[in-house]
């Protein structure tokens, strides 16, 4: 059974990408979802804003108390803080070095020049592609929309002018038109498009008043949108277009491949199960293909896409039905 | 040229011409052994191409050992030391000497311990080494430490002799001037290769075998003893001619002795070290005037350069006057004295010398004593008088004695041209380092530049003096800028101004600059009384500019230095205005560009608002205020206090006489609390309303400013207006008031209270039941003094055992100089709560004894009956010895006491006597009983009419009837390293004391370096590259003894178990050992940028990921057969990467070395669990498996007269009361 993609002009072994987590952030789970099969890893975002106050608060740490005291004129050794992602870079090529699958870095910045040094940078210490997280949080709400979305265009025309590896843009799914914003990028240059970032919004615990970043593992039911919109980018666009949330079993990874992705990412899943869950979400697509007929990926891919004919389901007909639907289920209520 | 300090400087030559460092912090050489830490860390080669291997020792003892083995294995070794730490090396370094083995030590010269410590500069540890065989030679500014340490080495080399190199400590170590370093290529030149091959042939080689270090009979060991005296002979000129051959490459030329001074002097000054600079600066100047003076450098001390000595001695010289830096009490005269006059006499009865010059010898400089040009000039005024004092000192006022000499302190012998200026900031607020940075620029300006750093003897709210010239010509004056010298005074806090010294150091015309929030209008009659009279009387100008709220702004917090540095700049004129500007930018892209683009951005922001919001004040022809400056202490202080305190506290500490200190070192108790310092903006607050009164703020309160007491409702009817109470949550005590009362004057700020504090207010999630708020002195005062006027909670009503009961306890040890939210602080505090009034504290030397013992003003008080700690400390590395003493003496006089009280029965009365005898002695209201009895009985033994001597012996230790509570108290670099022999021996000993470790798991005081407590994984000096062992079990090792009681608390996991583990090991009648561990500033910890905040935070992380494990072993418990081993915490809840990368110390290396990081991450994540594993496997074995404990005490056994003493209650933790 042939599994081979194709993904930023990449030949990966299989269509599993285990993406931004604790698990890639270490050397060692690295290997271990390269022995699972993983087709890629995508590191976790190197944020230039978290390096830089680290590198503020750290300085002033080892500063506390500096030239104060005439027996102890400093009390740690010169932090040599800066904010310059030594340990990021460390991880990756290390990472390159004993793994033979493809390792995606990923990158959040905040200043022009953030972006472009740390991109070429992460392509020096051996990255195979760089994934652009463009996770912006503009501080004025009424920003609008043209600004917001050029700001993407913007990145992803700068980071490529530095660096020759390829380079795809993680979107969010919250534009107006997500489809004419994945064109735009697509014409830009960009050379995947991962579907979508999960916008982790705040929490709110009522007892004790706090306000909290919220965190949760992605759920089956959350691939419905990203489905929809790769189905319909599919055929739209020249570069390669990466699934990512929801993934939970094999038919989970079917569906995406269906729909049009060359590649499917996950986290939540082998979080969940370990990363020897990348094996098991491998054999069963295989078991799949097998029973369905399939020999290679490529008769896969796209099948149920839109512009494969996917379906009325995808079109304003599929909205009334559901509407239909619902109303049956629920009618009498 | 480069500006470095004298130990930079020394370091650099020495770390390139060696192939190993033994080492050993102590104050002021640890920057040495952390430079070659450093370099070595980082990879950087000596001049023969390879990296030296630095080893840190367990002491200096240890350093010097292992310096031994190294020389005689044929490496080229090295250390650096200072002090107590020199005299820890002597045994070895007669051995170096007598086996002829070259070596350099470097000493930055410090006083020792006598009457007191002294962290400061002086001839005294040098000096005990001149007997040792050892050649001495002396520095006198940073460029000579620079030199003469390679001068020192080459010449070791060329003859064999070891050489101690120094040069003044704190005065040359940590002085900034200009120094041309020699390059690898002078320094291989001045010590040749050959040399160092010969130094490796001569090694221990089982190649070649030979026996080194025999053992020697009346026969040989004396002849062996003068085998060597060829090659001392060779010294003087194997010294000479290295400094000749550093002279042609470097064009620096040295002598043994240099003279200095009018060709045809008459009067003659001999001296070293950075002493002789400024007589030698002070001669050239009174020659100029026509007077025949003159002044004899000594560079080379030992052996003694008899011949060189005499021929730089003019001719003419007919009166002497030699300067030591030391004191040797009963001798006929300090060291160089004696040798300068046996030189003479050697020199006339040899007869190349015509006659015998007077010669007066006398004491300079101890303790970094300031030595000036006026006291120079006064010792040559001396000389001409009649009749010289053939002894003397200069510098204070001996009112005792009568030796000290009259001088004239406003001498000004500086080139014109020098522009001297002074500087007083805080130590949090960036001031020292902003000044460094000013050297560098001027001195990158071509001119010449030279600092020197005043700090306070406090860590918490210290001030700091920077003294700064800049001249045309090299500036040679390693003295302060004195009173009415100063060209410039940076005023860097506001509330300095109202210290008398600060302008009284402002020349006349001087440029003030004043750190003001207030306008422009309102900056002059803000000013005190003195303030304005010296600005109106000097006609200083003065400027004025609001640094912090510029600072605030830009986004910088409470760091000035930016701000002032540029209007320091602006307002002096040293640079032109533009050129001073830019290089100030400059500089802030090169210090802060690697913390990145947004520190660079509003440091410049900073500059450039600095420039806009500074202003000229103008100043009227007359004074118009009428605020005075309050006294340093209130008036009802005790006298000493009044008088000798507030002195030291007015910065007036030099002008006391020698009459007004007590003779051997014993200062009042508890004097901390007349000196409100002030020095947090935000003080904790109480709000009565949400509070439950659970006593945690108060408990983790690291400088007891939080009280708690209840009392009948009826006596606030006094309280003033605003004094916050509640009623008390207790049952039974109806129409009870409680009050938390925060001495805000003494309050840092730090915050502890408010992380402790569990109560969050309803409505409003950032406000707990204590909170920081905006402090306000006058209402603090006034409530603080209602609040003592209420009576003190008995004793015997407060429930010990819980942290809600201790609350009510006085701590005796209040208002200490530590870190804002220190974490070692809290459990000395609650040591002296809990057994303050019979309390006896033996403290190691190190952040505990600076806090705990550092003058003007001491923490360790006494409660209203006059009881209270008795704390002493000794050394560093004989502290459990030192504390066991206090045990042996106690039970001595204990055992004398009931003997003799067992004779007098009759006269004392059989049933008090008997009382006393029987009295069981555990709780609190038997403390108290027995209290009662033992005054009562003193009562009646003192009315008797003419008691025999048997009463009067009774009477010399009838307070030891009351049972003594020993405590010996240390951190981690004593306990672990430099004491743990003695603390392994006084554990051993069986005997009744109880030791704390105040584990910070660095050597806190002297700027954290790393100790065999520091863990795996950690960064820390002397293990820049991250700790590479785990750190030892010191509880399983006193374990291992059976009998000993072992604790290892964190009061910030668990404070009640902090609390019954200092319960039990206070009551078990044997040795215990409590492992507490203490966040640190060297753990590099903060919240909300406040550092240390999240200290006891960091404790409960500690705990819960493991990594600290809570633990009881009560010997008690085996003797009941049980099993002995408690594990007092639950297993880990928390990854131990949640509680490492909340602490700089770990995360560090993540930044330089991530591999080796990750490694050792996972290294220290299986030894916890490791180590989780052993821990859970002893508290679940059977009692039989561990040692049969030991019986109690030797010294409850060995006690035949005691009668029937009660028998320890089993589990001494239950009820107190």
């Amino acid at each position: 059974m042939d599994l081979r993609t194709r993904y930023l002009g990449l030949t990966l072994r299989s269509p599993l990408v285990a993406s931004a987590g604790p698990l890639t952030s270490t050397v060692g789970g690295i290997a271990r979802l390269a022995a699972a099969g993983a087709g890629a890893v995508v590191l976790p975002s190197l944020f230039e804003e978290q390096l830089r106050a680290e590198a503020e608060r750290d300085a002033g740490l080892a500063e506390a108390y500096a030239d104060s005291h005439g027996e102890a004129l400093t009390y740690l050794p010169d932090p040599g803080a800066e904010p310059w992602p030594h340990r990021y870079l460390g991880l990756i090529s290390r990472a390159v070095a004993e793994t033979d699958i493809p390792v995606i870095a990923s990158l959040n910045g905040v200043s022009a020049g953030g972006w472009t040094d740390y991109a070429a940078a992460i392509e020096q210490a051996g990255a195979s592609a760089i994934e652009l997280n463009i996770y912006y949080l503009p501080g004025d709400p009424l920003i609008p929309a043209r600004d917001a979305e050029r700001r993407y265009t913007d990145i992803l025309t700068t980071v490529k002018a530095v660096v020759s590896v390829p380079v795809a843009v993680k979107l969010s799914p919250y534009f107006s038109s997500p489809g004419e914003m994945a064109v735009v990028l697509d014409h830009a240059g960009a050379d995947g498009l991962v579907m979508f970032n999960r916008f982790l919004q705040t929490d709110i615990d009522p007892e004790t008043f706090t306000v909290s970043a919220g965190f949760r593992l992605s759920a089956p039911a959350e691939a419905a949108l990203p489905r929809a919109w790769i189905s319909r980018v599919r055929g739209l666009v020249r570069c390669s277009l990466a699934a990512s949330t929801g993934v939970e079993t094999a038919a989970d990874v079917a569906a995406y491949l269906l729909a049009g992705a060359d590649v499917v990412m996950t986290t939540s899943a082998l979080l969940r199960h370990g990363p020897e869950h990348a094996r098991a979400l491998l054999d069963g697509l295989r078991e799949w293909m097998e029973r369905k007929g399939f020999t290679a990926l490529g008769e896969v891919r796209g099948l149920l896409a839109r512009s494969a004919g996917g379906g009325p389901a995808y079109g304003r007909a599929g909205y009334l039905s559901a509407i239909e639907q619902a109303t049956h289920a629920y009618a009498g209520r | 040229m480069k500006v470095i300090d004298g130990n930079e400087a020394a370091v650099s030559a020495a770390y390139r011409l060696n192939e190993v460092c033994c080492i050993y912090p102590i104050t002021p050489s640890s920057p040495m052994a952390e430079l070659a830490d450093e370099w070595s860390a980082a990879g950087r080669r000596n001049v023969w191409g390879s990296v030296p291997a630095v080893v840190e020792m367990q002491s200096e003892g240890g350093a010097a050992g292992a310096l031994h083995g190294a020389l005689q294995s044929g490496a080229l070794t090295t250390t650096f030391t200072a002090s107590q730490g020199l005299l820890l090396m002597i045994p070895n370094m007669y051995k170096i000497a007598g086996e002829l083995t070259p070596a350099t030590f470097h000493v930055a010269a410090r006083a020792l311990a006598a009457q007191g410590l002294s962290i400061f500069g002086d001839h005294s540890d040098v000096m005990a080494v001149r007997s040792t065989g050892f050649a001495l030679l002396a520095s006198s500014s940073p460029q000579e430490a620079h030199d003469l340490a390679a001068v020192a080495q080459a010449a070791s080399l060329a003859t064999r002799v070891p050489f101690v190199h120094f040069f003044d400590g704190f005065r040359t170590s940590h002085e900034l001037n200009e120094v041309s370093l020699l390059s690898d290529e002078d320094l291989r030149c001045l010590v040749s290769a050959d040399l160092v091959r010969e130094h490796r042939s001569r090694a221990l080689s089982p190649d070649r075998p030979f026996i080194r270090g025999t053992a020697q009979n009346p026969d040989v060991y004396f002849q062996g003893r003068e085998t060597v005296n060829p090659f001392y002979a060779r010294v003087p000129e194997a010294v000479q001619a290295a400094m000749d051959s550093l002279g042609s490459r470097a064009g620096r030329r040295y002598r043994l002795a240099s003279y200095h001074g009018h060709p045809e002097a008459e009067r003659v000054i001999v001296v070293m070290g950075s002493g002789a600079v400024t007589a030698a600066e002070t001669a050239a100047y009174l020659a100029g005037r026509g007077e025949r003076v003159g002044v004899v450098q000594v560079r080379l001390y030992r052996p003694f350069p008899v011949p060189a000595f005499l021929a730089a001695l003019p001719s003419t010289a007919r009166r002497v006057a030699v300067l030591d830096r030391t004191k040797e009490p009963g001798s006929p005269g300090e060291p160089l004295f004696l040798d300068v006059v046996a030189a003479l006499a050697d020199g006339v009865s040899a007869g190349s010398r015509e006659a015998m010059p007077l010669v007066t010898g006398g004491r300079y400089g101890l303790g970094s004593k300031e030595f000036t040009p006026g006291m120079v000039a006064g010792i040559f005024a001396e000389l001409a008088a009649e009749r010289p004092r053939p002894r003397f000192t200069i510098g204070i006022n001996d009112d005792v004695s009568g030796l000290s000499l009259p001088y004239d302190p406003s001498l000004d012998i500086e080139p014109p041209g020098t522009v001297r200026a002074v500087f007083y900031g805080l130590g949090s607020d960036g001031t020292v380092g902003a000044n460094k940075n000013s050297i560098k620029i001027i001195g990158a300006s071509g001119r010449h530049a030279q600092g020197y750093f005043v700090y306070d003897s406090r860590k918490s709210g210290s001030e700091t003096v920077s003294h700064l010239r800049f001249g045309p010509s090299p500036v040679k004056a390693p003295y302060l800028i004195g009173r009415g010298q100063a060209g410039f005074v940076g005023v860097h806090q506001e509330k300095l101004i109202w210290r008398p010294e600060v302008l009284g150091r402002a020349a006349p015309g001087a440029a003030v600059l004043l750190n003001t929030a207030r306008r422009p209008g309102e900056v002059w009659a803000s000013l005190p009384r003195p303030a304005q009279a010296a600005i109106v009387d000097k006609k200083l100008s003065l400027w004025a500019v609001d640094a912090t709220g510029i600072a605030r702004a830009a986004g910088l917090g409470g760091r000035v230095n930016t701000v002032l540095q540029t209007c320091f700049f602006a307002v002096s004129g040293v640079l032109p205005r533009e050129a001073a500007i830019a290089a100030i930018k400059d500089s802030i892209a090169k210090t802060y560009g690697r913390r990145g683009p947004d520190v660079v951005a509003r440091n410049n922001a900073a500059v450039d608002a600095a420039l806009a919001g500074l202003h000229e004040v103008p100043v009227p022809d007359q004074v118009t205020s009428a605020l005075e400056v309050p006294p340093p202490v209130p008036d009802d202080a005790p006298e000493f206090v009044r008088t000798v305190t507030a002195a030291m506290l007015a910065g007036r500490g030099d002008e006391l006489p020698v009459s007004a200190l007590p003779p051997d070192g014993t200062y009042p108790s508890g004097t901390t609390r007349y000196e409100k310092r002030n020095i947090s903006d935000l003080v904790a607050a109480w709000d009565p309303d949400l509070c439950i009164q659970c006593g945690n703020c108060s408990f983790v309160c690291p400088h007891s400013v939080i009280r708690s007491t209840f009392y009948p409702a009826g006596l606030l009817a006094g309280a003033p207006e605003g004094f916050a109470s509640a009623p008390l949550d207790a049952r039974g005590l109806p129409d009870t008031r409680f009050t938390l009362q925060v001495y805000g004057e003494d309050c840092t700020g730090c915050g502890l209270c408010v992380e402790a504090c569990p109560v969050p207010a309803p409505a409003d999630p950032s406000r707990k039941a204590i909170n920081l708020e905006p402090a306000s002195p006058r209402k603090t005062r006034r409530d603080v003094a209602f609040f003592e006027t209420l009576p003190a909670v008995d004793r015997a009503r407060v429930d010990f055992g819980t942290v809600r009961g201790t609350q009510f306890l006085q701590p005796l040890f209040e208002f200490s100089g530590a870190c804002a939210g220190c974490g070692e602080t809290p459990y000395l505090k609650l040591l002296s709560q809990l057994f303050g009034d019979r309390l006896m504290v033996a403290n190691a030397t190190g952040c505990s004894s600076i806090y705990g013992g550092n003058l003007p003003t001491t923490p360790w008080a006494r409660s209203a009956a006059g009881q209270g700690p008795a704390w002493s400390n000794s050394l560093f590395e004989d502290n459990a010895e030192f504390g066991l003493g206090f045990r042996l003496a106690a039970d001595q006089h204990l055992r004398l006491a009931r003997e003799r009280l067992a004779e007098l029965r009759p006269v004392a009365g059989e049933d008090l006597a008997d009382a006393i005898l029987r009295a069981p002695q555990r709780r609190e209201s038997e403390y108290a009983a027995q209290r009662a009895r033992v005054a009562a009985l003193k009562e009646r033994l003192l009315a008797l009419p003419e008691p025999p001597a048997s009463v009067r012996d009774l009477l010399s230790v009838a307070d030891h009837l009351v049972r003594r509570s020993v405590w010996i108290v240390g951190g981690d670099g004593w306990a672990y390293d430099i004491g743990s022999g003695g603390l392994d021996h006084v554990l051993a000993s069986g005997r009744d004391v109880n030791v704390l470790v105040l584990d910070t798991e660095v050597y806190s005081n002297t700027g954290g370096q790393a100790s065999k407590a520091t863990p795996l994984g950690a960064v820390a000096k002397f293990a820049a590259a991250g700790k590479r062992v785990p750190k030892k079990d010191l509880a399983l090792q006193a374990i291992a003894y059976g009998n000993v009681y072992v604790a290892r608390v964190a009061m910030g996991a668990d404070p009640q178990q902090t609390l019954r583990a200092l319960r039990e090991a206070e009551a078990y009648d044997g040795p215990s050992l409590v492992i507490a561990y203490s966040h640190c500033i060297a753990h590099g910890i903060e919240k909300d940028g406040v550092t240390l905040r999240n200290g006891m935070d960091q404790q409960y992380r500690a705990v819960a990921s493991g990594y600290w494990p809570l633990m009881r072993y009560d010997p008690l418990l085996r003797s009941a057969g049980e099993n002995p081993f408690l594990l007092d915490s639950p297993r880990p809840r928390i990854p131990l990467a949640e509680y490492m990368q909340a602490e700089l110390r770990f995360r560090v290396l993540a930044r330089t070395d991530p591999a080796a990081a990750e490694r050792l991450a996972g290294l220290a994540r299986e030894e916890v669990a490791q180590r989780w594993a052993t821990y859970e496997e002893m508290a679940a074995r059977g009692a039989e498996r561990f040692p049969a404990a030991a019986p109690a005490s030797p010294a409850t056994l060995a006690s035949p007269a005691t009668p029937a003493s009660p028998a320890a209650p089993a589990s001494p933790a239950k009820g107190s009361n």
